[in-house]
């Protein structure tokens, strides 16, 4: 006669034990466990990079003084200006700059079209490329770094910045040409297709459609591809002597010179991959992500 | 084999302004078939993850078999689920799917192979049981989900729209399979789907769902011929049910409902409603067609023969009303057809809630 | 036409490859064995005779050993930590691939602030009372020493690596496989038994052999560290080419280098295709 509620269950009206708490304290634990951990191995993987900061930031006095203190009582620039001023350190720098720039193009101009076949074609000799690339990657830079340097002296090409170019840009081709292939496989065809019957030519295709959304993905790799060169110790410092890049300037001065130098060139060589990180972050996951 | 309790589960999820569950409570008898129905985002999901312990309420209790899980770890509550993606482990064969949970429970080695040789024949799975889920269609695989759940004797068992992911065919099919296996095992199960055949077809107690609470929980005879709101009436059923929207008043006949220019007798206890609106609830197969001067006067617009009945949209007085006709029934769009209300229900236009009519 | 044009866009990149690692892959394996004109072992002799060499190869060995398991499972802890989804998750993330971009010569000079004689390690250690003059973790005299600092250095750098893959790896399994592990009874460690290692086993697969073979090549953190008081073999590459200008023995030990690459990868390989059958 009168409306009625929605009827729930009929809800008997039972005394239900009280609700138990425990496993909720155990995971409260948990995750204060996990946390713990988290801060612990964020610690190991900071600390020692605040503390070389500190230390190029000590004067050379406080670097002989034993035992140490945490922080630095007298904060100076001395240090880091001592080693900026070094012999060839400067120069070092830029001949870094220049070959990572170089080689970020170069690997990119021979590695990206590399890249787009393996995203668009299916081939007979695909996977027998892609082992290549992979078993390549995997072949010790050494090997190579020293007849390269042989090679290069008869070819008068040695100790410039075009050989550590060519060692570092055929370093970084099988990771440019995987990144790459992935970066073209998240670009769907239909797109492609659709500029096709618009009436767009490959190349105005690739120009229009296919570049401005793999931009990110490329310039991902581009940052990997510097930092990789960035960072290049061995090849640099077999194939130059009168121009270094920074890493190998390093290497060559490190037995002859004080720990003040050290400390500000591991300080010099730790501050870009700091920044090139921060900006990859994003990337990092998506370029290891669409691999095996 | 266990009975569950559901006191007043409230739970939302981080960064949504809505509730997932708003106070839900529910009752579900020890070896009961409970399907929970309802549109996408009605909270059923959340209800069964709830029972699972893969969510956690914010408040609330679970309670299973008279012991309170509310927060307990999902492996110590003793329950089995078949998920809407299977989750078969494509890394085991088949034996050592179906096996897992007794496995890890450390059931003894030969003890394992009798009872997965057991479930593998329930479910017609013996000839695979060496094989890798790769080499396994859809519907082996959704078995051998199955499988799994019902090996270990939980005391319930839990399923997530398990067949939504399979053909049409395959459905129904499995359908009546999964109902005769559960029936056999008489196990508690806690069954969450939005297709409401499913619902019928399966549940001993059908519980509808929007927007995080319960609108109805009976069995299906129930839920389909007396639903307790609109949108269950609407949800039940296919077609759903009509409802017809008019004005109460009174003529030479008594209670009436004005549609257009005809009139549905409306009954005495509703005269509360004289001179106010009315809903009218009648379903489509309810709709007998008639001959004159019974009946009311519907327009045919499409005729749909659908094989085991003809399906006929028609206008009546401006509202749009199907019909389920008998097979070989023959109309025309644009046709006139007298249709006699039957089994008729009666709805508050404002709160959408069923008039109990004696 | 159509077949042509994946091989036009791969050409260059296979021409460069071939030239710049084909070549001077032939070129060096003459060089190793040759003197002059003539072919001759007395490079290898040289190589095997030099006192370094000896202690090189079997710190190379040590090394790779000893930093690759370690490696793993902290990775592997690592990646799972973060899939716990702890809170600030990604300031931790991205502290613990900063490893990621530094250079080898850097780590080894981070580390040399802690652990050199005056180092931040020693002070720390007086400042406890625990020893109060520092132990000479990178004296000459304490091969343990320098190892255990190679390799903590080691593995600071490149853990990173390991759990960027894992991760990426972690991502791509669906969350249901976990959940259904969790219903039916698998405790945590059954759960990363039985479900989430397998899972991602391509990815470490991928990562198991390139990390070897990358250890196996360690270099500027050692020397950064400690000179060529802890030699290996491409330490000893390059002084053999730098400072004592003999290009022949230098190729001779990168060859041994690559002898070693080959025989781990094949004997990887092997154990996955015997574990696939």
């Amino acid at each position: 006669m009168t409306a009625t509620k929605p009827v729930s269950a009929p809800v008997a009206d039972r005394v239900l034990p009280p609700v138990d708490l425990a496993p909720l304290r155990r995971r409260r634990i948990r995750r204060a466990l996990v946390q713990f951990a988290c801060v612990l191995v964020s610690l190991f993987m900071v600390l020692p990079i605040v503390l070389i900061a500190f230390a190029a930031l000590s004067t050379s006095d406080e670097l002989a003084e034993f035992p140490k203190s945490f922080l630095p009582s007298d904060w100076t620039l001395d240090t880091i200006r001592g080693f900026v001023t070094s012999t060839g350190v400067l120069p070092a720098f830029g001949n870094s700059v220049l070959t990572g720039l170089y080689t970020v193009v170069l690997s990119l101009a021979i590695g990206a079209p590399a890249g787009y076949a393996l995203a668009r074609h299916a081939f007979r000799g695909r996977d027998a490329y892609q082992v290549f690339m992979l078993m390549v990657r995997a072949l010790p830079i050494v090997v190579l770094s020293v007849p390269l340097a042989t090679i290069f002296l008869r070819a008068g090409a040695y100790d410039t910045v075009a050989a550590v170019t060519l060692v570092h840009t055929a370093l970084a081709m099988p990771t440019t040409v995987l990144i790459t292939a992935s970066i073209f496989v998240a670009v769907p065809t239909e797109l492609e297709e659709a500029a096709r019957v618009f009436g767009c030519t490959r190349t105005e295709t690739f120009r229009r459609v296919v570049l401005p959304l793999a931009v990110p993905g490329l310039a991902a790799a581009a940052v990997f591809t510097f930092v990789l060169s960035w960072n290049e110790v061995l090849g640099a410092g077999v194939l130059t002597i009168g121009h270094r890049t920074l890493p190998a300037q390093v290497l060559v001065a490190l037995a002859d010179s004080p720990q003040s130098y050290r400390f500000a060139g591991g300080l010099a060589l730790v501050l870009p991959a700091l920044l090139f990180i921060l900006l990859m972050r994003r990337y990092l996951l998506s370029m290891w992500g669409s691999r095996g | 084999m266990a009975d569950v309790e559901l006191r007043s589960l409230v739970k939302t999820y981080p960064g949504a302004s809505t509730r997932a569950t708003d106070e839900v409570s529910l009752s579900i008898a020890d070896g009961e078939f409970m399907v929970l129905l309802g549109p996408s985002g009605c909270g059923k999901t959340t209800l069964l993850r709830a029972v699972a312990g893969l969510e956690l309420p914010d408040e609330g209790q679970v309670v299973i078999g008279g012991r309170d899980v509310t927060y307990l770890e999902p492996r110590h509550r003793n329950l089995s689920m078949v998920f809407q993606s299977y989750a078969v482990f494509p890394h085991k064969r088949v034996r050592d799917n179906i096996g897992f949970g007794l496995k890890v429970r450390g059931v003894p080695a030969d003890e394992i192979r009798r009872k997965v040789g057991w479930a593998a024949e329930m479910l017609q799975l013996t000839d695979y049981l060496d094989r890798y889920p790769a080499k396994l269609s859809g519907g082996q695989r959704q078995r051998v989900a199955v499988a799994r759940a019902i090996v270990v004797e939980s005391d319930v068992l839990l399923m997530d729209e398990p067949l939504s992911n399979l053909d049409a065919l395959l459905r129904l099919s499995f359908r009546a399979d999964l109902k005769k296996l559960v029936g056999e095992l008489g196990l508690t199960t806690i069954y969450v789907t939005h297709d409401q055949v499913e619902a019928l077809s399966l549940g001993d107690r059908v519980a509808v769902m929007k927007d995080g609470r319960v609108t109805q929980c009976a069995n299906p005879t129930d839920v389909y011929d007396n639903p307790a709101t609109e949108f269950v009436g609407g949800f039940l059923g296919s077609p759903p049910m009509n409802f017809l929207s008019g004005t109460v008043s009174e003529n030479g006949h008594g209670l009436a409902l004005e549609l257009g220019e005809q009139w549905v007798p409306v009954p005495a206890e509703l005269s509360t409603y004289r001179d106010r609106r009315l809903d009218l609830g009648v379903r489509a197969e309810s709709l007998k067609v008639v001959d004159e001067p019974e009946g009311l006067t519907c327009t045919v617009e499409v005729y749909e023969p659908l094989g085991s009945s003809v399906l006929l949209t028609t206008v009546l007085s401006g509202q749009r009303v199907k019909v389920s006709a008998p097979p070989g029934f023959r109309a025309a769009p644009g046709d006139e057809l007298r249709v006699a209300p039957t089994q008729t229900r009666w709805y508050d236009p404002e709160t959408q809630l069923l008039l109990e009519v004696r | 036409m159509k077949t042509r044009i994946p091989w036009l866009l791969l050409a260059p990149s296979i021409v460069f490859m071939l030239l710049l690692f084909g070549w001077p892959l032939v070129q060096g394996i003459l060089t190793a064995f040759r003197s002059g004109d003539s072919f001759t072992v007395d490079n290898w002799t040289r190589m095997w005779g030099d006192a370094y060499f000896g202690r090189a190869l079997r710190n190379t060995l040590l090394l790779t050993v000893i930093v690759v398991p370690v490696q793993f499972v902290l990775a592997i802890g690592m990646a799972l930590l973060l899939q716990s989804r702890p809170k600030l998750a990604g300031v931790h993330f991205y502290l613990w691939t900063i490893p990621l971009a530094m250079s080898e010569l850097a780590a080894g000079l981070v580390w040399l602030s802690i652990f050199s004689n005056h180092g931040y390690l020693n002070s720390f250690l007086s400042w406890l009372g625990i020893s109060p003059d520092g132990i000479g973790w990178l004296d000459y005299d304490n091969p343990a020493g320098m190892l255990f600092a190679v390799v903590v250095a080691e593995v600071w750098r490149a853990t990173s690596l390991v759990f960027v893959i894992l991760v990426a790896g972690l991502q791509m399994v669906p969350r249901d496989f976990d959940e259904a592990a969790q219903v039916f009874g698998a405790t945590a460690w059954q759960r990363l038994w039985h479900v989430t290692l397998p899972t991602i086993k391509p990815s470490l697969q991928v990562a198991l052999i390139l990390r070897t073979i990358l250890a196996i090549q360690v270099f500027a953190v050692a020397q950064a560290l400690t000179g060529r008081n802890f030699p290996l073999l491409v330490g000893e590459t390059y002084q053999w080419y730098v400072n004592l200008q003999n290009a022949a023995v230098a190729s001779a030990l990168a060859l041994v280098v690559l002898a070693i690459s080959l025989v781990v990868s094949i004997v990887y390989l092997r154990a996955l295709r015997r574990e696939r059958a």
